[in-house]
């Protein structure tokens, strides 16, 4: 089959579907792969490098709409390309089905098959193919450059002959995918970043990238909702969370925010109030500009300066980093096809008993097939619920008490018959018998575990010292004791040489 | 041919210098000085005995050392690293086959007697290094031929087994009894025998019932045994040489029995008693879908590690059967050469015998100041970029922490999924000895380089 990559129309758009290094590997699936001219130059892939891998090379949008069987796109198509398209096609694009009713119904109508990539279900076996979280960490990481770019000082601490410069604080608000991604990126610049969630249980990933985790002291709300994504929270938990972004505006100087809930708009964290208490200078990434923003103050598309505040409201992000999206986004749409290809062939196969290609179609044959049946496995394990168990410990602490005064009872009291019983001569072997196990235990502990195997065979050696009573027994008149002793010597001489030459000899072997 | 207080002297010397060779193991540099000094001690020993008390044979004498001895060397040239557990475990057996033959020889030994009280404890003396003895012998039998491969690494679980093990102690103490009775009679031959086979079956059946896994612990403690016996051998002979040696040995088998004990939060007595991973209960639980594994290539692999920085490897069961350790050592030396912080995690119960990763990392020529124990490096995974884990299975598995009612629950492991990313080489899903999935492989951030761990590794090696 051929997959059609046309070039981006979206004004400002310079991402594009497919790069050389993907397309050569779609090649490999038995795909062809037509791209049209000009296509990736935006994100610097020149029309050569698509040719180099092996790809055609296709002057006009309108040859790749007429000739592929598949077209692979960003940005969902507008009136005109969907104008172009037939219904044996397969169209896999960013489509926001529940944003965009109008193109679902005319994408339907047609009889297209459409594959949304915002709607591939977001369960493990389809993380390489989730292209909002490649879209989202580039988002996340690229905030923090342009926060990097209106910001007018150092991110990292530094003490230089000039004077002391203190490092940025960052607070970035809502830790998921892009969340992280600024935290790593802000991180690695040296300032000091804290972040917020209302999920607790992502306070063990942020604080794994060295962030500080903003805590509410709230007990039983749990922000997480299906499928990994947040859910709106109580009158009184955001009554506290306002109280905690106030006073931590005043102190930060940048703010990334994240946060957004799905089918929701984005919730308002950062009140005008806010910004003016922020110090000048100051920078907010407002990543949720096209869901209305985190901030009262964002306006899509721009940066605005209020109360010398920097608002930066991209809604472009990835494409600002457009190679590397490209690529990101690229290797996804390829799992996809390679999940859709059983047979490597290069013939896809729209398998509708597929959960992650179900929850993707948004309409085939005619038919919509949007919005999908809930799907199965949320991205994160259900919780299970782990009752805390403190009865074992106690008992565990009695017995480490009562056991060994039981072992000193006993074992004073056999030592103790022993003594009343035995000869001298005995009981002086005795005492050697036991300072020698204490020396024993004193020096066997300071033996280092990586020499714990030389020293079973050292002391496997070393007990072979049994030999002594074979010698003691080899000159009796006895044959019968003769020649057991003789046997006990041989098998004994075995041993003492053995063991002390495969200690030497892994001993030898350790070296710095 | 000198007198009895030289013999006494050179024994106390030999005392001595064993000590000091136990003591030189603290640190490797000063291990091979120790090994000279056990060397040195036993030799003053042996000379002091053939010179001081044996007074006929010689020609046998030495022959029967030049020949064992000459075994002996050929043996420990022989022997492959991996098969150092086998050596050892075959090893221990003589020296509890030689415990029986000088117990027997001794009590046949016309010429010792003894009255009273003294023929009492001189008895059981004999007996206790008897059994010992012979626990050893057979017990480190079973261990070899498990360890070879020669007996199947399963736990065999006869029925009712605990009861079969009290039956034999008990009969083994009847016939103690008995023999002490009829020692004094001038007979006990019978009940002697009795007691060894029975002893003999003991050292069977208690191996038998233990597995793979658990076999450092086994090794250990049948390291200690063969200690034992020869102190007992030592009460019986009067000799407070084989008593002191024998006594450093037995406490150190039992140490490294306890920490191999420790290391795996399970109680001596659970393993020795055998039969683990084969309960039900929560093993099923861990078998429910966690999610779904991410496979990678061996090029992807060379080149996560060749972008990273601080690189841990830790190493398990799997790198000795694959042989894998020196191309370990090649891929570490690249790395080290690039610039990348390469180190080992070394788990106390990797392997099956008490410090055998370090050893195996030794003979690639790993250089040991890189090689490190878990309590030293568990707290860096956080900084660390890749951790490979090369066929190790259950000393990486988070659920020993997370899970209260797994298995391994509380067994102290090397928690690697702090780290950035992890890399398994696995031949296959199957689980580790404890039989417990293992939630490290659906982790996030967890990579499985499926194969043959040495052709993975030449493969990444190549790429590199």
């Amino acid at each position: 089959m051929k997959i059609g990559i046309p070039k981006e129309i979206y004004a400002g758009e310079k991402r594009v579907a497919t790069t050389p290094e993907v397309a050569s590997q779609l090649i490999q699936l038995g795909f062809e792969v037509a791209v049209e001219t000009g296509a990736g130059t935006a994100a610097t892939f020149s029309d050569a490098a698509y040719t180099g891998v092996g790809c055609e090379v296709v002057s006009t949008a309108a040859d790749i709409w007429a000739s592929a069987d598949i077209i692979m796109k960003v940005r969902m198509p507008n009136a005109d390309e969907t104008g172009l398209m037939r219904s044996d096609q397969t169209l896999i694009s960013f489509l926001w089905p529940a944003q965009n009713p109008d193109l679902l119904k005319t994408l339907s109508d047609k009889g297209v098959t459409a594959l949304a990539m915002d709607s591939i279900p977001r369960i493990s076996r389809a993380q390489k193919m989730d292209a909002l979280s490649s879209m989202a960490n580039i988002a996340g990481y690229r905030a923090v450059v342009e926060a990097a770019q209106h910001f007018g000082r150092f991110f990292t601490g530094q003490i230089t002959a000039a004077g002391k410069v203190p490092p940025a604080k960052v607070l970035v608000i809502g830790a998921g995918v892009a969340g992280l991604a600024a935290i790593g990126a802000a991180k690695s610049m040296g300032a000091i970043v804290r972040a917020f969630d209302t999920r607790p249980e992502v306070k063990e990933q942020v604080e794994s990238m060295d962030a500080e985790f903003l805590m509410l002291d709230f007990e039983d709300e749990d922000g997480s909702g299906d499928g990994g994504y947040a859910k709106v929270m109580s009158e009184e938990f955001i009554k506290a969370e306002m109280e905690l972004f106030a006073e931590q505006a005043k102190d930060v100087d940048i703010i990334i925010t994240t946060a957004l809930i799905p089918g929701k708009p984005a919730p308002q964290l950062i009140t005008a109030e806010m910004v003016s208490s922020m110090k000048d200078g100051s920078v907010i990434v407002d990543l949720a500009a096209e869901q209305g923003g985190n901030c009262e103050l964002t306006e899509p598309d721009t940066i605005v300066n209020k109360d010398g505040v920097s608002i930066i409201g991209y809604t472009d992000l990835p494409s600002r980093l457009a190679a590397q999206s490209s690529q990101l986004y690229g290797t996804n749409l390829r799992h996809l096809l390679t999940d859709m290809t059983p047979e490597n062939n290069g013939e896809i196969v729209v398998d509708m008993e597929d959960e992650v290609i179900r929850g993707a179609t948004i309409c085939k044959d005619g038919e919509t097939t949007w919005p999908p049946p809930a799907p199965k496995l949320s991205a994160a394990p259900p919780k299970v619920e782990v009752s805390p168990d403190p009865v074992i410990p106690e008992i565990e602490e009695k017995k480490s008490f009562v056991g060994p005064a039981i072992f000193v009872l006993v074992g004073g009291l056999a030592l103790l018959g022993l003594g009343a019983v035995a000869p001298p001569s005995f009981m002086a072997h005795f005492t050697v018998f036991v300072l020698a196990c204490f020396v024993g235990y004193m020096v066997i502990w300071n033996v280092t575990p990586a020499l714990h195997t030389p020293l079973m065979s050292v002391t496997n050696a070393i007990s072979s010292i049994i030999v002594i009573g074979a010698l003691i027994q080899i000159s009796s008149t006895d044959n019968v004791i003769m020649w057991m002793a003789i046997f006990t010597l041989l098998i004994t001489s075995i041993n003492i040489a053995g063991g002390f030459a495969v200690t030497r000899r892994m001993l030898e072997m350790f070296r710095r | 041919m000198i007198s009895t207080g030289i013999v006494t002297v050179s024994y106390i010397a030999a005392t001595i210098l064993f000590i000091l060779a136990l003591g030189g193991l603290s640190n490797q540099e000063t291990a091979r000085r120790g090994n000279w000094y056990g060397i040195t001690g036993m030799s003053i020993a042996l000379i002091a005995t053939v010179l001081g008390v044996v007074t006929d044979n010689y020609v046998w004498l030495v022959t029967a050392l030049l020949i064992g001895g000459s075994i002996g060397l050929i043996l420990a040239r022989r022997v492959q690293m991996t098969e150092m557990p086998e050596l050892v475990a075959i090893l221990h057996s003589l020296v509890g086959l030689a415990a029986v033959m000088v117990g027997f020889a001794n009590f046949m030994d016309s010429g010792v007697h003894f009255e009273g009280v003294e023929l009492t404890i001189h008895d059981i003396e004999t007996y206790l290094g008897i059994l010992i003895g012979a626990v050893t012998f057979s017990g480190s039998v079973i261990a070899f031929g498990k360890l070879s491969g020669k007996i199947g690494g399963k736990p065999m679980l006869l029925p009712a087994r605990h009861w079969l093990n009290l039956g034999l102690l008990l009969a083994a103490i009847w016939f103690g009894r008995d023999f002490v009775i009829q020692s004094a009679a001038g007979e006990g031959l019978t009940p002697l025998l009795i007691m060894t086979a029975v002893a003999l079956v003991f050292g069977i059946h208690m191996v038998m019932a233990i597995g793979g896994a658990d076999m450092p612990v086994v090794v250990s403690m049948l390291n200690s045994y063969s200690g034992w016996a020869a102190s007992a051998t030592g009460f019986m002979l009067n000799n407070d040489l084989l008593i002191v040696t024998g006594a450093l040995v037995g406490s150190s088998g039992a140490i490294l029995s306890y920490i191999m004990c420790r290391a795996m939060n399970r109680k001596f007595l659970a393993v020795i008693a055998g039969g683990f991973g084969t309960g039900g209960g929560s093993t099923a639980k861990g078998g429910e879908d966690q999610g779904e594994v991410v496979p990678i290539s061996a090029e992807e692999t060379a080149d996560l590690l060749a972008t990273a920085k601080e690189v841990m490897i830790i190493p398990g069961y799997g790198m000795a059967v694959a042989q894998a350790q020196h191309i370990v050592y090649e891929i570490t030396t690249g790395l080290r050469n690039k610039g990348v912080n390469v180190r080992f995690g070394i788990h106390p119960v990797a392997g099956r015998m008490p410090g055998h990763m370090n050893v195996l990392l030794a003979e690639a020529k790993v250089p040991y100041d890189i090689v490190f124990e878990m309590d030293e490096i568990n707290e860096d995974f956080p900084d660390i970029d890749v951790s490979v884990i090369i066929g190790a299975n259950d000393i990486v598995n988070p659920s020993a922490l997370d899970e209260p009612d797994s298995p391994i629950a509380g067994m102290p492991v090397l928690e690697c999924w702090k780290g950035k990313t992890t890399i398994v080489l696995k031949r296959s899903m199957a689980t580790g000895y404890a039989g417990v999935q293992n939630p490290l492989f659906f982790k996030e951030n967890t990579r499985m380089l499926f194969g043959d761990a040495k052709d993975s590794l030449d493969a990444v090696f190549k790429t590199l």
